[in-house]
């Protein structure tokens, strides 16, 4: 008899997922009423643009009146650092968060209760729609502070009814001796320090048998880097998706049946983007995402555009909620990078390496710039799988590194093995990319 | 008939050779042979101990990549010609010999041991032995550098 899989177990928090599509455009399109009129009479930045483009809170007759308006874009945060765009004034105001900042001024965002009461209700369903119910015990390795990470996977968590471990990023050996004696069910971090912690219990010869659900976001990975995970731990691995400018995470997430994220679109409406001209793509076309928070009083974001890459999936999911999928994320255009004149993002990279068998995706691309012309590094760690007592046979792989790279990036990258554990592991974000070009 | 060969992956950088020479040390563990091939990017240390089981352990254990390789100890009279005779076991075979590098060299004249890496370790040893050519055992091997 087969186990009954709790990953399709039918949660009750789950309900305004399943909501009819017709009853849900109502409801978007009262809430972006709302929303609207309140960020034009409380957001001077917001007003004078709406101005500017002459049309106001009154042109909104439908969702698709939303076109209209103006886009909110992430130096908007900064130019009116920090509090800018709060449409609540300071008493309503119960926190704030921001950004790891790491060009210049971080960018700020602020909740209501209100505010807070909905990011744990769409936390509550993401974790519902991995599986995860009351009797799980969820690790949450996702930084604690001002990153909106860790606070926002604990309260959905607690919400849930789930046992919470706030043990906050970093310390991997603690983190591996909790997931081992604590009877760990599901953990919340980023991929890379997922592996990176996989990697060091197997060195540690740690049980984390129990462990069946990761809930993985706050960078892209590749749909080969899940396979990878699956595969060598046995854990479902599920994308989650986010953005602290909208809520944090728990903007969208996925279902057992891994195929593109659920967005919780009763309280974000989700537009895709020609990113060139700003003209709104139909259903299906890839473009960059565009999130409007239709329920969010503090700090409302209207058309706020995230510069992640995906396409809107209106099919009906196999789990049979009827709130929209986004395709997974692979890559973000803030971290592409040109070099030669071709647009590279490091999930390509990524796919290439593991194109060819048997290499684990730990790797790091340097950019430099020598007589002019930009060069690629990919630095690739040995693994016993790929070793060989042969010089011929380490040449031959790292020729064929350097033949899917060109195959995928269309441009010639220099492949460089490097011994094991040599490139630095991330406790939180993985730093693919160092750009040492003087430009 | 087979001996243990540790092979590992070394960076192209000052330092790089020392470390697990130092694990190894730091063990006990004496290096009774070894072969360095190197490349521009990288290199790879080849190595031959009495208890390859351990080293690898400990190598791995100090975060070296660690591979074993069976080598084939064969007896080479020390004069001149007897490495071309040796060889000449091979010829006509289609058997070619990755690398080659001593375990003991003969210095009172008599005989010298090498270590071959082959494709192909059991077919290599049938013809050493059908052109007389001694393949010595581990226990031979060992016993031929006083380990």
């Amino acid at each position: 008899m087969p186990t009954p899989d709790p990953s399709r177990r039918f949660h009750p928090a789950s309900a305004p997922d399943y909501v009819p599509a017709d009853q849900l455009r109502g409801l978007q399109l009262e809430r972006l009423q709302r929303i609207v009129r309140r960020a034009y009479e409380r957001v001077p930045l917001f007003r004078t643009r709406c101005q500017e483009r002459q049309v106001s809170p009154a042109d909104l007759k439908s969702l698709e009146d939303l076109a209209r308006f103006p886009f909110t874009l992430k130096t908007d945060l900064r130019d009116t650092y920090p509090f800018g765009l709060f449409a609540s004034p300071m008493d309503e105001i119960v926190r704030l968060h921001a950004s790891s900042g790491t060009t210049g001024k971080p960018t700020v965002v602020a909740y209501t209760q209100g505010d807070l009461d909905v990011w744990t209700e769409v936390m509550v369903r993401s974790f519902a729609a991995c599986g995860l119910h009351r009797g799980d015990v969820v690790q949450n390795a996702y930084g604690y502070g001002l990153f909106t990470g860790g606070l926002g996977a604990h309260y959905g968590a607690e919400a849930l009814g789930a046992t919470v471990i706030p043990i906050s990023g970093g310390n991997t050996d603690r983190q591996i001796m909790v997931l081992q004696d604590f009877a760990v069910t599901a953990i919340c971090c980023t991929p890379s320090y997922f592996l990176h912690l996989v990697e060091r219990a197997k060195e540690m010869g740690s049980d984390f048998s129990r462990l069946r659900a990761g809930i993985f976001g706050a960078e892209p990975w590749s749909e080969a880097m899940r396979r990878r995970i699956e595969a060598d731990t046995g854990v479902k691995a599920y994308d989650i998706y986010g953005l602290s400018e909208i809520i944090g995470p728990g903007v969208g997430i996925e279902c057992f049946a891994q195929s593109g994220l659920h967005v919780f679109e009763d309280h974000f409406y989700p537009e895709v983007i020609d990113p060139a001209s700003g003209e709104v793509l139909p259903d299906g076309a890839e473009g960059e995402l565009v999130l409007t928070t239709l329920s969010k009083d503090a700090m409302p974001m209207i058309r706020y555009r995230t510069r992640d890459v995906t396409s809107l999936i209106p099919e009906p999911c196999a789990c049979g909620r009827t709130i929209r999928r986004i395709r997974r994320i692979g890559r973000r255009s803030d971290d592409m990078f040109i070099i030669r004149g071709v647009n590279v993002f490091p999930s390509q990279v990524e796919t290439a390496l593991l194109a060819v068998e048997g290499t684990l995706p730990h790797y790091q691309i340097v950019l430099s710039r020598e007589k002019g012309l930009d060069e690629m590094e990919v630095k690739v760690e040995v693994t016993p799988e790929v070793f060989s007592d042969q010089i011929r046979a380490l040449e031959a792989l790292q020729h064929k590194l350097e033949q899917s790279l060109d195959h995928t990036l269309g441009i010639r990258a220099r492949v460089t093995l490097v011994g094991p554990r040599t490139i630095q592991r991330s406790e939180g974000k993985a730093k693919r990319v160092i750009d040492q070009r003087q430009i | 008939m087979k001996l243990t060969q540790l092979s590992l992956f070394l960076e192209n950088r000052p330092g790089a050779l020392r470390l697990p020479c130092q694990v190894l040390g730091q063990a006990g563990i004496d290096i009774l042979s070894m072969s360095l091939a190197d490349t521009q990017q990288f290199g790879i240390l080849r190595i031959v101990v009495k208890d390859s089981d351990r080293a690898r352990k400990v190598l791995e254990e100090a975060g070296s990549v660690v591979k074993a390789t069976d080598v084939l100890a064969v007896e080479v009279p020390d004069r001149a010609g007897g490495l071309a005779d040796m060889l000449g076991a091979f010829e006509g075979s289609g058997l070619s010999i990755e690398y080659i590098y001593p375990l003991a060299a003969g210095h009172r004249g008599k005989t010298a041991v090498l270590l071959l890496r082959v494709e192909d370790p059991e077919r290599a040893a049938q013809l050493l032995q059908a052109r007389n050519v001694r393949v010595l055992s581990r226990e031979q091997a060992f016993e031929a550098v006083g380990a």
